[in-house]
């Protein structure tokens, strides 16, 4: 999902980082200062969470939560997700400067998305709010896999097989995901009935 | 694992300024992302790996890292250099590589490679909470650099805490598989470290406010630019220049040859 420094060609590289620039302000800007630590600590709650290995098959995965940074943050999803691989490229050395725009818009565009999409379903109950959770886990992913094959394909022709093989390895993970979140949306709601509210994402 | 190993040593690439490190790394990187050949690839991978000695880190940890970071490029290795199209170089059967595909993945893994050791010499040779300092100073706005500093040190209190919960469920006898069990267990206790952050949140809030928070993170430290560090910058830009330069005389030479 985190595609390595020195891939994609200079026009991709730029404009990630305007977009994602630009998510980041508007972030910033519905942020205010009584919010600021709530975000910075469940930024680093979701910074934990996606180190979690989770059993698929005969492999494992990371869970990426971006759908659910996305139900619980909104638009405050694009500096959390931006912080947050900073930090992991600080602390694991996975990414560096130049791929930091266009991996925060590849898994912040689609946590908003989640937020508009999805979020309605959550506040409720039952099966709703399952099919919801389901959704957001699995979409969180699944749009992430495509705007990183799409990075990769608009980079050069040569990439579009890896960028189809990219979608298809991250299938299983967007099932694990979403079968995850529905158990952990019904926690969340029961242990902190305001989680998807209006409170944190302004 | 959220220990900084490289962060600890005495090397001038540790004590230097960690303002003018990022400055020479960005321009750096910047440079080497958008490199459109392979001489100055190359000759910045040589130059990273330098810096990568200076700084006193070759070594097992080292190696680990470029593993981690090469996957990704070993994964375009496998498909790239057939489906590139252009000149075919080799064939088997219906499998054909082109020199276009062989040269966009040896520029790829060139490029990935330079950047990660200038990234590992200059900026994972200072702490992260030394590094959103700098950034602040540098013109990161403010309410950016204090997110950065309250996760970074709010992700230790919460690895502990994941780590806790991850023992006691271990305990009693939990192994993860690929089951409905395992997907609720893991669930309740992601659940549980964000009902938990969300408490200690407001806790921390409340705290900060009773202190005269005003949304400025006030610090003790106080940045200063040496000599050596002034030249050491110069030396990183106009190495940098020179791979710039390299850049735009292939890219002539194509356009006019």
């Amino acid at each position: 999902m985190h595609i390595s420094e020195g891939v994609l060609s200079a026009p991709i590289l730029a404009g990630g980082a305007v977009l994602a620039a630009a998510g980041t302000a508007i972030g910033l800007r519905r942020l205010d200062y009584d919010r600021l630590v709530t975000v910075a600590i469940l930024s680093a709650a979701f910074f934990v969470g996606s180190l979690v290995h989770v059993p698929v098959g005969l492999s494992n995965a990371h869970l990426v939560l971006n759908g659910l940074i996305g139900a619980a943050l909104g638009w405050a999803s694009f500096p959390a997700i931006l912080v947050g691989l900073t930090l992991q490229a600080v602390l694991f050395q996975y990414g560096g400067i130049t791929a930091l725009g266009v991996n925060t818009f590849n898994m912040a565009a689609p946590a908003v998305a989640c937020c508009y999409l999805f979020r309605p379903l959550l506040a409720g109950t039952g099966k709703a709010r399952a099919v919801g959770a389901f959704c957001c886990g699995a979409g969180g992913v699944l749009l992430a896999a495509l705007l990183t094959a799409a990075s990769l394909a608009l980079t050069d022709e040569g990439f579009i097989r890896s960028a189809q093989v990219l979608v298809l390895a991250h299938v299983p993970v967007m099932l694990a995901e979403g079968l995850l979140t529905i158990p952990l949306v019904a926690y969340l709601s029961k242990a902190d009935p305001e989680f998807f509210s209006a409170r944190l994402a302004g | 694992m959220l220990d900084e190993p490289f962060a600890r040593g005495t090397s001038f690439l540790h004590r230097a300024d960690p303002r003018a490190k990022l400055a020479a790394l960005a321009v750096f990187s910047l440079a080497v992302a958008v490199a459109p050949d392979l001489r100055s690839p190359a000759l910045a991978l040589l130059l990273g790996a330098g810096l990568a000695a200076w700084a006193g880190l070759l070594g097992r940890n080292l190696a680990r890292r470029l593993v981690v970071v090469n996957a990704f490029i070993v994964f375009l290795w496998l498909l790239v250099p057939f489906t590139t199209p252009g000149e075919a170089v080799w064939s088997l059967g219906p499998v054909v590589a082109t020199v276009q595909g062989l040269r966009l993945c040896a520029a790829m893994t060139l490029k990935a490679n330079a950047i990660t050791l200038a990234f590992l010499a200059l900026a994972a040779t200072s702490d992260a909470a030394t590094l959103g300092q700098a950034l602040e100073r540098l013109g990161l706005p403010a309410k950016l650099a204090f997110l950065l500093l309250f996760t970074y040190r709010f992700i230790h209190v919460l690895a502990a805490e994941q780590s806790r919960l991850a023992t006691a469920a271990r305990l009693r006898g939990f192994r993860p598989r690929t089951n409905a069990h395992t997907y609720r267990t893991l669930a309740s206790l992601l659940a549980m470290v964000l009902v938990g952050a969300v408490r200690r949140a407001e806790m921390a809030r409340r705290a900060m406010v009773l202190r005269a928070f005003d949304g400025r993170l006030a610090t003790l430290r106080v940045f200063t630019l040496r000599r050596a560090d002034a030249v050491f910058l110069g030396a990183m830009l106009a190495a940098t220049c020179m791979l710039g330069a390299l850049e735009i005389a292939h890219v002539l030479a194509h356009v006019s040859g």
